[in-house]
């Protein structure tokens, strides 16, 4: 068996929607399953009094990264063909600081916004209201923005790349920082969990 | 006999009653296991396509297809759109993200049924109206669709994909995300808290 499935062309472009589809029905689901339909919940993970916003992101994160790691080295997915993103690192450093005020100031973000509006939330609504929006703004300005866009670019490079170490070491530590990570999350909510409750007695 | 009938009949009453009870919206689920189920997702979009899940790409197709219809001149002039647009050979909108993105929707809402937790709200704090809400909803939208495309990927395409697959511009990405909401979360805790 060769994986990726699609890039061994077991199944064309038109199938490729249809997993496309049903990939985005498991996707959503599990987003509202872990609450992130709702934004107090998303934002509460920027005032400390709940941190699942943390706990799903890295426990998916890792599942996915030993996953991939694990079938790459018994040979069944081709790593080489799963495709990685191109790094720019300056705009994707401004982007990613933009975005995340856009979270507290919205409460979502695109991907939890669609599950907001899915399951009845206004909010949820103007949200993708205001990405559509956002989107049409950065379009008409792109011709002024294009020269940042495109600065300090690095390519299709990865964290073991960039440190030279083994794809595997960089996947333990992985590992070990989430598992700190989730302990120190439990912690922090434990901590501020009592401190709301202390204040508003 | 009629001891029998008394008891359907109580059953059937207690049938009548107990959807009401169920009303109620279930818990969501334990944080690591929500994870883990978005993580088998994410593998299996990995597995069966070589990439993986996505959301701002979606409504960047979805706003060039608009933006061709009302301004079609201006529209191709411009390299951003005529990215998501393509050469004409093929509909825009027939594409990967876009397709993922309303299973996202649909499979949102499946859960959210079963979990009893469809229903029209607004999500906010107690401090703030539904009307500053929304335009803060708006607001952040915006901020978040901008900031998106500068960083070419959202939470979904960048965080959790490139995440996973330690990609250096997506690590870079999601501490600038943590670091830019913790920086301006206390200007907006009364909408919050």
């Amino acid at each position: 068996m060769n994986a990726p499935f699609f890039k061994f062309g077991y199944f064309g472009e038109e199938t490729s929607l249809i997993v496309a589809f049903i990939i985005g029905i498991g996707f959503g689901f599990f987003l509202e399953r872990a609450g992130f339909g709702s934004g107090r919940k998303l934002a509460a993970q920027f005032y400390l009094t709940d941190l699942t916003v943390f706990k799903v992101m890295f426990t998916a994160i890792v599942t996915a990264m030993v996953g991939l790691f694990w079938l790459s080295v018994f040979g069944i997915v081709d790593l080489s063909l799963v495709y990685v993103s191109q790094t720019y690192l300056v705009p994707q450093i401004v982007g990613g600081l933009i975005l995340g005020v856009g979270f507290v100031v919205g409460g979502y973000c695109p991907g939890t916004s669609c599950v907001a509006a899915s399951t009845g939330k206004y909010d949820g609504m103007m949200y993708l209201v205001g990405i559509i929006t956002g989107i049409v703004v950065f379009g008409e300005a792109f011709p002024l923005l294009k020269d940042f866009y495109s600065a300090t670019p690095m390519g299709k490079i990865t964290i073991p790349e960039l440190v030279g170490v083994s794809y595997g070491l960089v996947v333990f530590l992985a590992i070990l920082m989430a598992l700190g990570g989730f302990v120190g999350a439990e912690w922090v909510e434990k901590k501020f969990a009592t401190k709301v409750k202390g204040v508003g007695q | 006999m009629s001891t029998l009938s008394e008891a359907i009949e109580v059953n059937e009453v207690e049938e009548q009653t107990l959807p009401k009870v169920e009303q109620n919206a279930q818990p969501f689920w334990n944080p690591y296991l929500a994870g883990t189920g978005l993580g088998l997702v994410l593998l299996a979009a990995f597995v069966i396509m070589g990439r993986g899940l996505g959301a701002s790409g979606a409504f960047s197709s979805l706003v060039s297809v608009g933006m061709q219809a009302v301004a079609p001149e201006h529209t191709s002039a411009n390299g951003f759109f005529t990215e998501y647009l393509g050469d004409g050979t093929h509909n825009p909108l027939k594409d990967w993200l876009v397709f993922e993105v309303i299973g996202v929707i649909v499979g949102g809402f499946i859960s959210g049924i079963l979990a009893h937790r469809v229903k029209g709200s607004i999500e906010k704090g107690p401090r703030i109206s539904s009307g500053r809400r929304l335009l803060l909803a708006f607001l952040g939208g915006g901020i978040m669709g901008f900031g998106a495309k500068l960083a070419r990927g959202c939470t979904s395409g960048q965080a959790l994909t490139g995440g996973a697959l330690l990609g250096v511009g997506s690590w870079a990405f999601m501490l600038a995300v943590f670091a830019g909401g913790y920086a301006v979360a206390y200007f907006f805790r009364r909408q919050w808290t």
